[in-house]
């Protein structure tokens, strides 16, 4: 993985003593905290319901077990001894103190990492594929052209008071597991004719204006990537609405324009931007390329099949093939391309937990595994859980008994127990809702059912609010949480996808109260289960029957 | 030249200048008026002006002042950068909502002198200045980027 050189780490360190001398003017009484805001914001610096949120980058998701480390030291030494993992691939604290935010900044810079731009006005965190650089299916590691796309949008001098927050997600795979359509730019890298090059896709994103993002350009040749992307930026930052903030993501500037014409601006942009010259040297990519080389896998011969791994263990009860390892094994695992590897899922979503978060003990057992079994790599995963890129099949039992362990062997990836929600009312100032509760009640429903491997997959999104935090949008099924005359409301939606199938999920009618809303998630699941053919995911039947057979249930 | 009285800013209340020629010392005029009008040195741009309109006359202009009546409005930024990229050599002001925390993107975006509506503390200004000892994009102030300098031959 990416590693930092001597000018990465002096921008960093550099960050650190800007934001200690921006808190120093604040506490004289030099910046208001208007003016301090956008400041402390950049820096990744929220003001909740109770306290301060810090919200850390995991650039594209990846990092080493040294930095998850730290993130367990930062959660001891400023917080609680926990930290909450997001749908982009970052790390909240939400405990944490003004007067301690530089001195852990300062931590997290000894470890390359930061809270740069997670905030704020500005390109955000790059997110990516979390099986990048492992899929069976990619066509190059997307992740160099992630941390190309890091240093050109870190401090971008043009473009730190956009009209509103930007973000960006890059995969290289038909298959989209980063809601790549649904990002202010998505981008796919592609070849065409042994040529590497870039699909982009703009003004697509969740919130309360929901939009598919179309493609503005099928091939855009790597050596000019960069340049591509500025253009892209560059008609948004001029000509994004800046009226009303609720108007104000490039979604709607795309739509109000429509794609051709702001297909036809960027263009116009694109051409100048190319007789400027503001594309990095092409060696630059090949730099970070060596980085990302693939790790020196063993010989298929030293590591098992998974039917192997069967026959080893199956008759070993310890193991429990059927309802432990076994199913943990079928659930969570993913194809590698490396023969005798897999990548495997770490849930965050024990039954009646709290989606997406970890304690710090549970951080240290995942920063030793990868260090012992995944050449010393982790990923966030935008599903709020944790990865582990490269496992050898053969080290599968020994990975699955210290996750389980320390409460971490939940076999329930891409089910109804996996569940994404917003932090919601519990913490965070604009919810109308509590969304975690909800969570924790419909995975313990499931769980103790024994139903959820019986439905099989299906994703469920909670938001608190329209904002849409929880991509409530793009669930199989999805809840918004609203306030009904000073009470909590939940509507209930259908049909989302977040995936290569993306979709926008639609509501089924009037909403539910909290104990109402997961009767209604139990009567969608029936309703599947008597309709479904043989092989379909939910998300297929509601396709192919529609919504009304789900209303009639509900409603009839 | 209906609209130009009391419209810009005053060489005395630039309060940072990087060029050794002497400051214009007449009024700005609007972009509109520039359009119209042949002899204008000096023109102001708001956060809706559209820069390129300028470009044609680049040539005569000694001084653009670029507004910022609000930090949080960034157009101001690309209106910059447009006129450096165009070849605008003459003066590029940045007036009004001009804080401590922008100047060094602003330096970067080709803004060469700085009218703020609040004077700013000379010491937090010097070290805003000096915030980056590195870049990484390439922009308006032409500086080498740390990934030119990774692969200086």
């Amino acid at each position: 993985m990416y590693r930092y050189d001597s000018y990465d780490q002096a921008m960093v360190d550099a960050r650190v003593a800007e934001f200690r001398d921006q808190a120093r003017r604040r506490l004289e009484g030099k910046l208001t905290e208007d003016q301090f805001k956008p400041l402390r914001l950049t820096n990744g610096l929220y003001l909740q319901l109770h306290a301060y949120m810090l919200r850390v980058a995991i650039p594209y998701g990846t990092l080493d077990s040294r930095q998850m480390a730290m993130l367990a030291t930062i959660a001891d030494k400023y917080d609680r001894g926990y930290g909450h993992f997001t749908t982009r691939q970052n790390i909240q604290y939400n405990w944490i103190k003004l007067e301690d935010c530089a001195d852990a900044l300062a931590d997290l810079a000894t470890v390359e990492m930061h809270a740069i731009q997670t905030s704020g006005n500005c390109i955000r965190n790059i997110s990516s594929d979390h099986f990048a650089g492992a899929a069976a299916d990619e066509v190059v590691d997307p992740r160099p052209y992630a941390e190309l796309m890091r240093q050109w949008s870190s401090f971008h001098p043009e473009f730190t008071y956009l009209p509103r927050k930007f973000k960006i997600a890059v995969i290289a795979s038909e298959k989209d597991r980063a809601a790549m359509r649904l990002h202010d730019i998505g981008v796919r890298i592609v070849k065409r004719d042994g040529e590497v090059g870039a699909q982009f896709y703009a003004g697509g994103g969740m919130g309360r204006t929901p939009m598919v993002a179309p493609l503005i350009r099928d091939f855009v040749p790597i050596d000019q990537f960069i340049t591509y992307a500025e253009a892209c930026l560059r008609v948004y930052n001029r000509y994004g609405r800046r009226d009303n903030k609720y108007k104000a993501r490039i979604k709607i500037l795309v739509h109000e324009l429509g794609a051709a014409e702001y297909i036809r601006q960027v263009e116009e942009e694109f051409a100048h931007l190319l007789s400027v010259g503001v594309e990095p040297p092409r060696e630059e990519l090949a730099r970070i390329a060596e980085y990302f080389a693939l790790p020196p896998f063993r010989h298929p011969s030293e590591s098992w099949d998974l039917e192997q791994l069967q026959s080893k263990v199956a008759g070993d009860p310890s193991f429990r093939w059927d309802d432990g390892f076994g199913q943990w094994v079928r659930q969570n695992t993913h194809p590698h391309k490396a023969p005798g590897y897999v990548s495997a899922v770490i849930s965050l979503k024990p039954a009646g937990g709290i989606p997406g978060d970890a304690t710090s003990d549970q951080m240290r057992v995942v920063a030793r595994l990868a260090k012992e079994y995944s050449f010393d790599e982790l990923r966030v995963m935008h599903t709020q859980n944790l990865l582990l890129p490269h496992v050898r099949i053969a080290d599968l039992p020994a990975v699955w008994a210290a996750l389980d362990a320390a409460g971490l062997g939940s076999a329930n990836m891409d089910t109804i127990e996996d569940i994404i929600a917003c932090p919601g009312l519990d913490y965070c100032s604009l919810a109308n809702a509590r969304s975690i509760p909800l969570a924790q009640r419909i995975s313990e429903r499931f769980a103790q059912s024994g139903r959820t491997e019986l439905v099989g997959e299906l994703k469920l999104k909670i938001s608190g609010c329209i904002n849409a935090c929880g991509h409530h949008h793009a669930g199989h099924i999805g809840i918004l949480g609203v306030d009904k005359k000073g009470k909590e409301n939940f509507q209930l939606s259908l049909g989302g996808s977040e995936a290569e199938d993306v979709s926008l999920a639609k509501i089924t009618g009037p909403g539910f109260d909290e104990d109402g809303v997961i009767a209604a998630v139990e009567t969608v699941t029936e309703v599947y289960l008597a309709s479904r053919t043989e092989g379909e995911r939910f998300l297929d039947t509601y396709r192919r029957i529609g919504m009304e057979p789900f209303k009639e249930a509900l409603y009839g | 030249m209906g609209d130009t009285q009391n419209l810009g800013t005053s060489p005395d209340e630039v309060q940072f200048r990087f060029r050794d020629d002497e400051p214009v010392d007449h009024a700005a005029v609007t972009v509109d008026s520039v359009l119209d009008q042949t002899n204008a040195a000096a023109v102001r741009i708001e956060p809706g002006d559209d820069a390129r309109l300028l470009l044609p006359f680049l040539d005569r202009l000694a001084l653009v002042e670029v507004n910022f009546p609000v930090f949080g409005d960034g157009r101001g930024y690309s209106a910059a950068r447009i006129l450096r990229e165009a070849g605008y050599t003459g003066e590029l002001r940045a007036v009004g909502a001009v804080l401590i925390d922008l100047l060094s993107h602003m330096r970067r975006c080709g803004f060469d002198s700085f009218a703020p509506d609040k004077r700013l503390d000379e010491e937090d200004a010097a070290r805003a200045f000096a915030t980056w000892a590195n870049v990484y994009q390439r922009a308006a102030d032409r500086r080498a980027t740390i990934a030119d300098k990774r692969h200086e031959a």
